[in-house]
């Protein structure tokens, strides 16, 4: 078991250093100089900057220097200092924007995950157990439609409705007299209450892409010798799907969980930007259409890095409850 | 002498195929749209430009019909309520607006060589307006907007999804076939591209667009990226399937017959399972629509003048738009008709790709 976690650990780390170049390379991407292009537009506006500061910005990320020597001052930076560098746009450090919005995002892709398997374990279960019968034709159907609806569409539809049924404030994670207060009891609950919509919104596919899986994985299980065996002695059928068919069937929940992850912050971007979350997608969206490009940088590396985490916590709790994968025979 | 009746492959395929109700029903609907968006000049009641600042976001009009004046609905002129600056539309009930078939207006040309300028369904004086799906911010015809939108949404998947085919054929065949260092390489790139959020990339590399490029230049770049969004999946399959056949004796046979690698991949392998790659390929492409609607509807894909399904949605992008003028979100119905027809059509050609295969359930 340790062995097979510090191999992988091991493997993380070339797709770290591989995740954090092409970071880098995106923000490089846009044509022109984004220093030079901030200092003429503020001159442009009628505003100056001290050349002394522009020259210690420059100095700092080593603009003009080769690519390998930018990325090397950037990376450096980030590991050695935690500096990710300064926003051109909201003039403070990267890493205190990102800090702010992060929390957020954790939770709202932490509850979404939860919420999804809560959700496609018993729907998937039951709808395998129960074939053909008219439950299990309809979760088949919703889960198609979840599939095709693209994720702002959910989005604007389920908020209209909590506007029009439920009168809560449109956009937000929290109520007008809660958003700028300090951590309580009431903003808590505040926060709960408006968690639901994007929860939803973001699970919705992945929700039905795991049914599916389930379903077809404990169809195939249902009809093995071991489980007539089963039946044959007596077992009560409850106590049958649950004790063989349906842990076999939960291997896709484990190991899919760190694929999901990618997906869950692909989603999160545009659903957020459709209800205004305070999250990080938002700011991602900003900071590319502006070309804030350290605090772009800034937003893929940490995401992708959380995703790589993700993934690598999601193949060891599989190792865990699987020992045909801890020994590399499946 | 008894005749042996044969069936090749493709028949088998199609045979089964035919049984799966749903599929057939989505090669229906995605032949109709696919036709639609062939004729979208002629289909569309006004052209690609026209537009009318007096109704903007006039909201639908539903036909009436009488024999004095066959299908015909009352002029609206727009204004703004003073106290609530809502747009208010009010119905002149004195005019009416006669609509026909096969009526003149804008011109038009037709798959880009067939010029025209008679309209399916329209008013039959070519100087008055009719909204049938209601109007965008800057009064044009949603309806003629979605069917000139669907030649780009519609395509630009089929574009993307042939690209990460190329890709996917080239860089799976090759992992699959060669093995060894190769595979590993290959596998690994994929398994990092598979571990990375790819809409942070993908918008990143979407931004770095200029702006000042024109449609037909972004709308291929789009494609790219789509593409390389696309391929790592294709790739997997396509590995593996290599993987599969390489072993079987035929392939052996045919080796020891001294045949030259490229007949072996092409003539003895690929058809084998080409049926498969089909159906990947066509559930991939449903993911390609919504990538394009996505990343328009973000503005950071399509920019208007070009018209796609995700740049007619940037219109509806806030909840106070969806309270207001609901009709804005209709570009979303043909977006999902045709990703839910895409996937019927996929489910279908995987559950029949394998004609000797037990049929799932």
């Amino acid at each position: 078991m340790i062995r097979f976690v510090l191999l992988r650990l091991l493997h993380v780390v070339p797709i770290l250093v591989a995740i954090s170049i092409v970071a880098f390379f995106i923000i490089q991407l846009p044509p022109g100089d984004f220093l030079s292009t901030h200092v003429a537009a503020l001159e442009g506006r009628g505003e100056s900057l001290d050349p002394a500061y522009i020259q210690a910005l420059r100095e700092r990320y080593g603009l003009g220097d080769p690519f390998w020597i930018q990325y090397w001052k950037w990376i450096t930076n980030i590991l050695l200092h935690g500096d990710f560098g300064q926003s051109f746009e909201f003039r403070r450090p990267v890493a205190g924007l990102i800090g702010e919005r992060l929390p957020l995002t954790l939770t709202l892709g932490i509850a979404t995950l939860v919420f999804t398997w809560a959700v496609a374990l018993p729907a998937g279960i039951y709808s395998a157990r129960k074939q053909h019968s008219w439950i299990d034709y309809a979760i088949s159907g919703i889960g198609f439609v979840a599939l095709a609806v693209p994720a702002f569409l959910t989005a604007l539809v389920l908020a209209y409705l909590g506007f029009e049924f439920f009168g809560q404030s449109v956009g937000g994670l929290f109520s007008p007299e809660y958003a700028n207060a300090p951590w309580s009891l009431g903003k808590l609950a505040d926060l709960l209450q408006h968690l639901w919509i994007p929860v939803v919104v973001l699970g919705l596919a992945g929700t039905a892409g795991i049914i599916r899986i389930t379903r077809a994985n404990l169809l195939d299980e249902l009809h093995k010798p071991y489980v007539v065996t089963a039946r044959a002695k007596g077992l009560p059928e409850g106590r049958l799907t649950r004790k063989y068919p349906v842990r076999i069937a939960l291997n896709p929940f484990i190991s899919t969980a760190g694929w999901h992850l990618p997906s869950l912050f692909d989603g999160e971007i545009i659903v957020a930007q459709v209800l205004a979350l305070g999250t990080i997608g938002p700011l991602l969206l900003q900071a590319l259409k502006s070309q804030d490009m350290y605090l772009a940088g800034g937003i893929i590396l940490i995401v992708a890095v959380l995703t790589v985490v993700g993934t690598l916590l999601s193949d060891i709790l599989l190792a865990v409850a699987d020992p045909r994968v801890r020994f590399g025979k499946a | 002498m008894a005749t042996v009746e044969r069936a090749s492959q493709r028949t088998l395929i199609w045979r089964r195929f035919r049984k799966h109700r749903l599929a057939m029903v989505g090669l229906w609907l995605l032949g109709l749209m696919y036709a639609a968006a062939a004729l979208a000049g002629f289909l569309a009641p006004f052209g690609k430009d026209s537009h009318s600042s007096d109704h903007a976001y006039q909201p639908p009009q539903i036909p009436s019909f009488s024999f004095e004046h066959g299908f015909y609905v009352h002029p609206t002129a727009g204004r703004t309520d003073p106290e609530t600056l809502e747009q208010v539309f009010t119905e002149d009930t004195s005019r009416v607006v006669e609509l026909g078939f096969f009526v003149k207006g804008d011109p038009y040309t037709l798959l880009g060589f067939i010029p025209g300028d008679v309209h399916l369904f329209g008013p039959e004086d070519p100087g008055e307006r009719f909204y049938l799906l209601g109007a965008d911010r800057t009064g044009a015809d949603l309806l003629s907007k979605i069917f000139f939108g669907s030649q780009i949404s519609l395509s630009i998947g089929l574009v993307g999804v042939g690209m990460s085919l190329v890709l996917g054929l080239l860089l799976g065949g090759v992992s699959g076939y060669f093995g060894g260092w190769v595979d590993l390489v290959i596998q690994r790139v994929i398994e990092f591209i598979m571990s990375i959020p790819t809409l942070p990339l993908w918008l990143g590399l979407a931004a770095a667009i200029p702006p000042q490029w024109g449609p037909l230049q972004t709308y291929f770049i789009i494609t790219v990226i789509l593409s390389l969004l696309g391929w790592t999946s294709l790739a997997r399959v396509i590995r593996g399937r290599f993987l599969q056949v390489r072993g079987e004796d035929h392939v052996l046979a045919a080796q020891l017959d001294g045949v030259p690698k490229s007949r072996i991949i092409f003539r003895h392998m690929l058809p084998s399972f080409a049926s498969h790659v089909i159906a990947t390929v066509s559930l991939s492409v449903p993911t390609m629509i919504l990538a394009e609607t996505s990343l328009s509807f973000l503005g950071l894909g399509l920019r208007a003048p070009a018209i796609s399904w995700g740049v007619l949605l940037q219109d509806a992008q806030s909840v106070r738009t969806v309270v207001t003028a609901p009709w804005l979100m209709m570009p979303a119905v043909a977006v999902v008709l045709a990703v839910v027809a895409f996937n019927f059509v996929g489910d279908g050609l995987r559950d029949s790709a394998d004609p000797y295969g037990k049929r799932s359930s």
